[in-house]
């Protein structure tokens, strides 16, 4: 017994001396599931939301969304705008470095806007940095990059003008085209500054590793300005595309985070993970247009009776199976200077007391039965989905005014182009994903000068009138009024029927910390922890 | 022989050219481009990329200068994976491929040889039904479904192997994608060898071997399976050629970085010169593999000699 007693001490001891000599803490690992391989990591070329999530880790703009998506200081401590809002002087961190040591400085957010907006570079982009002075005469090539309205003061102040007031300019310089790149590094590796070895970044992370379609590695950047808050070690994006073969990994423990699965899992993985999975509205609308221009769609009773009588709720969850949400309004909820979105007035009625009416008015206007006969073609994209809501929302308007509907869908690069062109139709499926958290982003597809994208080109002075005095105003709280009230006269006059807000589909472990679900989807991964 | 194999490489020139002119201009004439996006692109923008890829020039002048520039190695950049070049692309995903559907060949071709000539041995036996079914199934069910019942078995439910990705490249990774790759190809040669081997044993030589009464086992292995061997062989030429160049489906499913799946992503992001790389490449594998079992055929069967 007294020898078993001794051994038992003598291994604890031991164990206890292993320990303490070997103070390695378990890294730790953030394995993020991420729909998709990057198609570049270049700031230049990027365009769609998994290289945002690397990019945003990797490298810190002026501006950075915080973890639930409102914009505070990033590689800039602070700013300050003058006051016709044209002029906006950025103080850089005193410690803010990138990776490889050296300090980030005015001259690289210089180097690098000018970047974007040469056009040899051929930024996919460029348009995000449009507002600063003189960028889209650069980006036509018609003066040189040194024209461009964006200029070191000293090696810690940026100062940037703009062509006019740009309310939204700070979350113009949190998207990913806008996030530096050092000039040193570009200028030594050209072309290969993207590459793992070779990459100098100013994020919480440094990229370590790369194989295309297998995975992507970042480690923590001890040069990092706030290091010492970072608390994942080291972050795998896995660029899985197949959605079923995601969802599977995550329920295999191999993943952490997923993002995008399909839809028609969420009633199941809400069975078996609960809380683990996140539906959360983005900032994009799915809405049909009407054709202003022609008869009887002129007729704002009618396209108001025609949006009425569509059923949303049936849209979101027997179609989409709650993985987009009913919405009454232009603009999706969740922008942080925007709030509650003005909603059509009869977002308040019952679905039943919505049709009473839209009879009525369809009477007044004097089409359906007894009027004028209704013979409706809906254009949409072809996609299973899109056919699916085309199909519902043809029966409610044949249930509803006794309406002939017929259905037509082209691929989705001859539909938007038939629309952008000009071209005539009846109602028009579209979708708009916001570039920037801003009303003004979603507002402004409705302006009469929008030749591109307002597809049935209303015209409204008062409405124009009103967005143009919005980007006169510098007062948040005044301007944010002024975009309330042309929502309110756009959702009055429905020259698009808003139907849905979409959803990001999230699956995040319990074991993640930190996560909030947020409209403008940003998710860095500085934010995030792993409780053991 | 050796003057065949010149021979051979020699017309492989011309092959190539031809396979290289005709896809360039097939890809061209899909309409689309691979920078019409579902948000279009703002006509300065479009006009800055179409201008750096050369794409605004004259189709002749794109194809002087894509063929100019691939006879000294040069394939262009990747217009979808915009930090790498087409041979860039190729060279980091071709060993996964190749290792992967090397695997898989071997795989296929032992399991499946190995299986037909036990069924032709017991022909119309138990075992013989139960082979040749499950080669049925083999060949008509998908790997899109395979891949999946796979992982959903053996990585979720049993949890003893992972669901996906190439990890460090051991065995442990490699074998879901492994079967569920070699399985459709396993079943067709199980299937011609069972058919060819029936063929073989009713043949005089064989008959003439067994009456001098040397052992079934001799009988079978080296005389038999010889001329057996003949149909197995001439499918293994463009079996060796898919598997090792990838498949787009398992890549996929098990997210192996190989170069399948280029093939699929170039064609619909419209990534003309990624497409037009994969297209070499392949065109290089049925080359060589057509020749090497040109070659072998002349040493199975003595009729089909090369001088």
């Amino acid at each position: 017994m007294n020898v078993m007693k001794f051994n038992l001490r003598a291994a604890a001891l031991l164990g206890s001396i292993l320990i303490g000599a070997s103070p390695v803490l378990a890294e730790t690992v953030l394995n993020r599931g991420n729909a998709g391989e990057p198609q570049t990591l270049d700031q230049a070329h990027t365009s769609i939301n998994i290289e945002e999530f690397i990019l945003k880790d990797l490298y810190e703009g002026l501006t950075v969304y915080d973890a639930a998506g409102k914009i505070i200081p990033g590689a800039a401590e602070s700013w300050k705008v003058s006051d016709d809002g044209t002029v906006y002087t950025f103080k850089l961190r005193d410690n803010g470095k990138w990776s490889d040591g050296s300090p980030v400085t005015a001259g690289d957010f210089v180097f690098s806007f000018q970047r974007v907006e040469d056009p040899k570079t051929a930024a996919g982009y460029a348009n995000i940095l449009l507002p600063i002075k003189n960028a889209e005469k650069v980006n036509k090539g018609d003066l040189p990059v040194d024209q461009l309205g964006i200029k070191a003061v000293d090696d810690k102040t940026v100062e940037i003008t703009l062509e006019r007031p740009t309310p939204f300019f700070l979350e113009l310089l949190a998207h990913q085209t806008a996030l530096p790149v050092s000039k040193a590094s570009v200028e030594k590796n050209g072309a290969d500054f993207v590459k793992p070895g070779v990459m100098v970044s100013n994020g919480a992370y440094k990229l370590v590793a790369h194989t295309p379609n297998d995975s992507l590695t970042t480690q923590k950047n001890e040069n990092y300005w706030d290091a010492a808050n970072v608390k994942i070690d080291k972050v795998i994006f896995y660029p899985i595309d197949d959605q079923a073969a995601s969802v599977r990994r995550f329920e295999a423990k191999e993943m952490d985070l997923v993002y995008n699965f399909s839809a028609d899992q969420i009633e199941r993985l809400k069975k078996s993970y609960g809380d683990e999975v996140h539906v959360s509205p983005t900032l994009a609308t799915y809405y049909y247009a009407f054709d202003t221009r022609q008869e009887p769609y002129s007729d704002v009773r009618v396209r108001q009776a025609l949006s009425m009588a569509v059923d949303r709720d049936f849209l979101a969850k027997e179609i989409y199976s709650g993985s987009q949400l009913p919405a009454y309004s232009m603009v999706p909820p969740g922008i942080e200077t925007y709030g509650d979105p003005s909603k059509a007035d009869f977002a308040s009625m019952s679905q039943l007391d919505r049709e009473d009416k839209a009879i009525a008015l369809m009477k007044e206007a004097g089409y359906g039965e007894g009027g004028k006969p209704l013979d409706i073609e809906i254009r949409y994209n072809t996609n299973p989905n899109h056919e699916r809501v085309a199909t519902a929302v043809a029966d409610m308007w044949k249930n509803t005014f006794g309406a002939k509907v017929s259905l037509v869908n082209l691929d989705v690069s001859s539909h938007y182009a038939y629309l952008q062109e000009g071209g005539k139709f009846n109602v028009a499926r579209a979708g708009w994903v916001a570039d920037y958290a801003d009303a003004e982003n979603f507002l402004a597809l409705s302006l009469s000068s929008n030749k591109t994208f307002n597809y049935g080109h209303y015209e409204n002075p008062e409405f124009d009138a009103l967005m143009k005095k919005s980007y006169e105003e510098t007062d948040p709280a005044a301007r944010s009024k002024l975009l309330h009230e042309a929502e309110a006269m756009m959702m009055r006059d429905q020259p698009v029927a808003p139907f849905l807000t979409q959803a990001d589909l999230w699956l995040v472990a319990s074991k993640v910390k930190g996560w909030q679900d947020n409209a403008a989807n940003q998710h860095l991964t500085r934010f995030l922890s792993i409780a053991e | 022989m050796f003057s065949f194999v010149l021979r051979r490489l020699a017309s492989a020139v011309p092959t190539l050219f031809i396979v290289v002119t005709i896809s360039f201009f097939l890809m061209r004439f899909a309409p689309g481009g691979p920078f019409n996006l579902e948000r279009p692109l703002p006509p300065q923008t479009m006009a800055n990329l179409m201008r750096t890829y050369q794409l605004d020039q004259p189709l002749w002048r794109q194809y002087v200068t894509y063929i100019t520039n691939a006879v000294t190695g040069d394939f262009g950049p990747s217009y979808i994976y915009k930090d790498n070049t087409v041979a860039e692309l190729i060279a980091k995903g071709l060993p996964y491929s190749l290792e992967l559907g090397f695997y898989a060949l071997l795989l296929a071709l032992i399991g499946g040889v190995l299986a037909g000539t036990i069924a032709a041995l017991r022909q119309n036996s138990v075992l013989d039904f139960a082979i040749m079914s499950v080669s049925t199934i083999g060949v008509t069910v998908p790997n899109f479904v395979v891949g999946p019942v796979l992982t959903l078995v053996f990585a979720i439910i049993l949890a003893w192997l992972p669901a996906g990705s190439w990890g460090d490249g051991s065995l442990r990774f490699l074998i879901l994608p492994m079967i569920a790759l070699a399985l459709p190809q396993l079943a067709v040669f199980a299937r011609l060898t069972r058919g060819s081997m029936i063929e073989a044993l009713h043949t005089d030589h064989i008959r003439t071997a067994r009456a001098y009464g040397l052992p079934a086992r001799t009988v079978v292995i080296t005389h038999a399976m010889r001329a057996a061997m003949l149909p197995v062989v001439s499918y293994l030429a463009p079996c060796a050629a898919a598997l090792l160049t990838g498949s787009a489906v398992i890549e996929t499913i098990f997210t192996i970085p190989g170069v399948g799946r280029y093939f699929v992503l170039g064609a619909i992001n419209r990534d003309y010169t990624l497409v037009m790389g994969t297209v070499v490449l392949v065109a290089i594998f049925v080359i060589v593999f057509n020749l090497l079992v040109d070659i072998i055929y002349g040493l199975l069967d003595p009729r089909v000699r090369h001088d």
